[in-house]
């Protein structure tokens, strides 16, 4: 756990990085600082490290203070990952990985079987290994800069703008990846960023900063859209602040309905009466292994003895468990009765999300 | 009597002098080059760490390195007579501004990202120093050590002057008898002796430098 108390840094010049900061970094969680420049993220996460010494208040790390430990042994327990990465250009990438433990002194044996591990872990092939960082691409730097912070297995990570470098696609992909291997790790993070987008897909919880080093809110990312402290906070946040709460709900997390449910056996009335108890106009078709057919409008079983006489029609688009409500939302407008169905992985029908369900989680 | 250009059986008679006059001509290049270089390598580190020193010890190095050849030799003699420190002392003080400029250049271009990184790492000033960036400054540092290098030979050749000279002595020698044949052999071997040393120094920088190699 990394704690902040009253944290203040003023330059020699006035510049006031860092205005009384207060905040918890919970352990095993990741915490994003963003704010636009100028406001004292880079500032704070130096001050972590001691790259940076604040002027006054007290920065603790896992109950110690932070002030209290050589720089250098602090160090060794935070891996650190920049943004122009900083790979040792004349050292090969499985040297550059093993740069922690060397400094900390492990064997040969265990020290080449971690940089193995590592280039697995980051997705990498061994190939590299010997290469030198410049034959590599800025998304590959990228990854053998998580290796090398991950190398000792730190409890602590600091990332400053760590896929700022990259192009947009590699981005989205190294944060993926990313994301997975932290649930995995549960490493403790600070994360600095000045996408409000990368700060909500990353964060467990979200430091908004202000220029001149104020803290303005810290928050989940979903108390953040729900209930913004300011309007400082709501101009940062941007537009579409709650599509941008729907992006962040999994669709499992709420309650779906079972809708009206028949078979192609069944007898018309049956499909009617299903209709009327959902309120609907309309009947969900499926087949023996619960497998979607698709649907039929009631007024089109007139004259039918049975929903398989009438045309069964077929559904674009269905949403899974653990899409988010903004892509059930996504569904939902391009289908002509308003909802998304929601299936397994196999395609059974699991239940209906309506606009109702969407509205009650954003009240 | 007319003698010929070249003499061919002035240099079969003459090997043994002509040898011992190279041999000179490499110590008093290696000796200067060696000494200047560990004198301006702590100059450097100190530039470095105290950065107020930099400008200083580098204009104290531009002076030496503007006064004349021939004069800073005649200032020596009072003090170290004709002997090899007459030649070694100045030879010296030439090759420590093209050192002390080219170490520091090339410790100060390390990217500020790569020693941030080291630093965040863990690395002690010390040791962040000889593992990162004195490696990442080899270049520039042998590029200096080239200049200095071929300059000294160049400048080994006055010295003939105040009776040292290696190479100088056989300029000296086919000047004063109007024979051309030992002036031009002085002139290759010290054209061949500087370009093998600067193709030498770049074998040592290509040896010290893998990551700069095209990829393979």
């Amino acid at each position: 756990m990394i704690t902040f108390e009253s944290v203040t840094k003023r330059y020699a010049d006035g510049t006031v990085a860092a205005d009384e900061v207060s905040f918890e970094v919970p352990e095993g969680e990741l915490v994003v600082l963003v704010g636009p420049s100028g406001c004292g993220k880079t500032t704070a996460l130096r001050m972590v490290n001691r790259m940076i010494e604040p002027t006054d208040g007290r920065i603790t790390v896992n109950g110690e203070d932070a002030a209290s430990v050589p720089a250098p042994r602090l160090r060794r327990d935070m891996g650190y990952v920049i943004q122009q990465v900083g790979l040792f250009p004349h050292l090969t990438i499985a040297d550059n990985v093993a740069t922690v433990p060397s400094l900390i002194g492990w064997d040969k044996d265990r020290t080449r079987e971690r940089v193995e591990e590592l280039i697995d872990t980051v997705g990498l092939s061994q190939e590299v290994a010997n290469r030198y960082p410049r034959q590599l691409s800025g998304g590959q730097q990228q990854r053998v800069g998580v290796a090398r912070a991950l190398a000792a297995d730190p409890p602590i990570m600091l990332m400053d703008e760590p896929f700022g470098a990259v192009d947009p696609i590699v981005r989205d992909l190294l944060q993926e990846e990313f994301l997975r291997l932290q649930r995995e790790l549960k490493k403790t993070i600070i994360f600095v960023t000045h996408d409000i987008d990368e700060a909500m897909k990353m964060g467990d919880r979200v430091a908004i900063f202000n220029v001149g080093g104020i803290l303005e809110q810290y928050s989940t990312p979903t108390d953040l859209l729900a209930e913004p402290a300011n309007d400082f906070v709501v101009d940062f946040l941007g537009a579409e602040r709650n599509l941008k709460r729907l992006a962040l709900i999994p669709v499992s997390a709420v309650e779906h309905e079972t809708g009206p449910l028949v078979s192609r056996n069944d007898s018309s009335d049956h499909a009617r009466e299903a209709a009327r108890e959902s309120g609907t106009d309309w009947v969900i078709v499926t087949d023996a292994e619960n497998q979607v057919e698709g649907w039929v409008f009631i007024n089109e079983l007139d004259g039918q003895q049975t929903v398989g006489g009438a045309e069964v029609q077929p559904f674009e688009a269905f949403v899974t468990e653990d899409e988010s409500l903004r892509a059930a939302l996504d569904v939902m407008v391009e289908s002509p009765l308003n909802v998304a169905v929601r299936v397994d992985g196999d395609g059974r029908y699991e239940g209906v999300v309506t606009h109702n369900t969407l509205t009650g989680e954003l009240k | 009597m007319a003698q010929s250009f070249f003499d061919w059986s002035w240099v079969m008679g003459n090997l043994g002098e002509i040898w011992a006059q190279l041999a000179e001509h490499i110590i008093l290049t290696v000796v200067p080059v060696g000494l200047g270089f560990l004198m301006a390598f702590p100059m450097a580190l100190a530039s470095i760490r105290w950065p107020r020193l930099y400008s200083p010890l580098l204009g104290v190095a531009g002076i030496l390195f503007s006064i004349p050849t021939l004069a800073l030799f005649v200032i020596m003699i009072p003090f170290t007579g004709l002997s090899k420190a007459t030649a070694i002392v100045p030879l010296t003080l030439y090759t420590l501004l093209i050192l002390l400029r080219n170490t520091v250049e090339g410790l100060k271009g390390v990217p500020s990202h790569v020693r941030e990184a080291a630093e965040a790492m863990g690395y002690t000033r010390t040791r962040q120093l000889f593992r990162i960036e004195l490696p990442l400054a080899v270049p520039v540092i042998v590029a200096g050590l080239r200049i200095a290098t071929v300059n000294t030979i160049a400048y080994v050749a006055i010295t003939a002057l105040i009776g040292q000279g290696g190479l100088g002595n056989l300029f000296m020698d086919g000047f004063l008898r109007q024979f051309p044949t030992p002036l031009i052999v002085g002139l290759v071997l010290s054209v061949a002796l500087a370009v093998a040393a600067d193709l030498g120094l770049l074998g040592v920088q290509y040896v010290l430098t893998p990551w700069q190699r095209n990829p393979g």
